[in-house]
């Protein structure tokens, strides 16, 4: 391979999507329709007072079968966002790969990172570019979550399949069970909860999701498979422990028994 | 029809690298040291916002002395094929060592057959978990590779930093003792440089993904204090 240089009018600039397409990996091919492939289901973010919570279930199915027990669909975009997926599970976790990338890319050409807008806004490109795929059934549909460090506050974002961008004020869900979790969620949410009460909040609104939707699994407390939950704050990202989860579920679980 | 002048090969490349190494010559040094903390990079560089440092990919480094719009061509370069490899294959698989092959060929080409040789050095540098691990790939204007160790310093007057920094050897291998023993040998003995003055990067041994990090102008001055 040779190092990739290009003529002044072809240059790909600090996107990496265009650099890919300049070099000849287009990674947006054609999809065959109607294909039984995994989808990913319920994810939910929510602003609290210091930022924002990102959280989501860990199953993914395909027809009527569970297809993975431990899919992680919250993932870290950058030190300061995170993206969620629902949709074909494919090109979902392709699609936030590059989606990384095409961060630290701008990042490391550039010398400082994007605007967490400007981070939206480059999902919201690349959502469009799946329309092809997305019109033959493989929707890739995220979520995206992050803290502004220039004004101080946590931002969220969900996006339709033709690539609209809609920023939340409050709280967002996506997926299978984001009806169910999204009512939690708006019944709960207040204009004040603090860091703990927000990640108890988002374990509530998928529980309750994984008991009424059959594509959102609970959390697994036989293998210890907990859904993924992290807070992105001033501190960045930060994954909340499976010890801790444990004890929120046993403490919902211990609520529902009282019932 | 006119001819041209024959001029031999020999007198060719003398010329050529008289030319580049009178431009990099009028620059600044830079250099690159191991430590127990990881790989340090110094340069001399009043600039807050050119830098002669930067982030290739996780574990890689680069630096550049000479014409800054040439050796930051050769950067943007090196991010490009080292994410494009990352992606294509996995992470693990971008090595510096590949790396500079191909800035070799680039750098090597354009001197011999360019309209102008860069008048760049460039100095790849990747830490590993052991000191024994780290690479320091100091490539010159023709296209040499030059694979060293301990020290590594390109720009203006490099042999003399060099032969300062190796006299002068840090008193132990933490960052704090190297740190002070680059800057001095950077300033020589007539002047001193504050932490104003320089650019400091520490490509770190252990910690995240992504091991590139830039000191700030405080922690500079806390380490020389």
């Amino acid at each position: 391979m040779t190092v990739p240089m290009f003529a002044p009018e072809n240059d790909p600039g600090s996107s990496f999507m265009q650099l890919l397409k300049a070099t000849g990996i287009d990674p947006f091919g054609q999809a065959a329709g109607d294909l039984e492939v995994p989808h990913g289901t319920t994810c939910v973010a929510l602003r609290f007072v210091d930022g924002v919570v990102i959280a989501g279930d860990r199953r993914a199915t395909a027809g009527h079968l569970i297809r993975s027990k431990n899919m992680d669909k919250v993932v870290q975009a950058d030190e300061f966002s995170g993206v969620a997926i629902s949709g074909a599970a494919g090109p979902a976790v392709e699609m936030i790969k590059l989606f990384q990338l095409q961060l630290e890319h701008y990042e490391k050409m550039e010398g400082h990172p994007l605007s967490l807008e400007g981070k939206a806004n480059q999902l919201s490109f690349m959502i469009r570019n799946n329309l092809p795929a997305a019109m033959q059934g493989l929707a890739v549909l995220p979520l995206f979550a992050g803290f502004e460090p220039r004004d101080g506050t946590g931002h969220i974002w969900d996006f339709d399949m033709t690539g609209g961008r809609y920023e939340e004020r409050e709280f967002v869900a996506i997926g299978s069970g984001s009806l169910h979790a999204g009512t939690v969620i708006k019944v709960g949410w207040r204009s004040t909860l603090d860091s703990s009460a927000a990640v108890a909040l988002a374990c509530r609104a998928l529980w309750e999701a994984a008991e009424a939707d059959s594509a959102t699994g609970g959390p697994d407390l036989l293998r210890g498979i907990y859904p993924v939950v992290a807070t992105i704050t001033s501190n960045g990202w930060v994954s909340v422990p499976d010890a801790d989860l444990e004890v929120t579920f046993r403490a919902i679980e211990d609520e529902v028994k009282t019932r | 029809m006119s001819m041209p002048f024959y001029v031999p090969p020999e007198q060719m490349m003398k010329d050529r690298a008289d030319f580049a190494r009178k431009g990099i010559s009028r620059g600044r040094a830079l250099i690159a040291a191991q430590c127990a903390e990881g790989i340090l990079i110094v340069a001399e560089n009043p600039s807050k916002t050119l830098r002669k440092i930067s982030e290739i990919y996780d574990r890689i480094a680069f630096a550049g002395v000479g014409k800054y719009n040439e050796f930051d061509q050769l950067r943007m370069l090196g991010v490009r094929q080292a994410d494009l490899t990352g992606f294509q294959y996995a992470r693990r698989d971008v090595e510096a060592r590949s790396l500079v092959n191909q800035y070799a060929q680039a750098i090597g080409h354009e001197f011999t057959s360019g309209a102008k040789p860069l008048e760049v050095e460039i100095l790849v540098a990747e830490v590993g978990d052991e000191q024994s691990g780290d690479r320091l790939f100091h490539i010159t204007y023709d296209g040499t590779v030059l694979d060293e160790h301990r020290f590594s310093v390109i720009g203006g007057d490099a042999e003399a930093v060099l032969a300062r920094i190796t006299e002068n050897a840090p008193s132990d291998e933490s960052l704090r003792a190297t740190l002070r023993s680059a800057v001095a040998a950077l300033a020589g003995a007539e002047r001193t440089l504050g932490s104003a003055d320089i650019e400091v990067a520490l490509l770190a041994r252990a910690g995240r993904r992504r091991r590139f990090e830039r000191l700030t102008v405080d922690n500079v001055a806390d380490l020389l204090a």
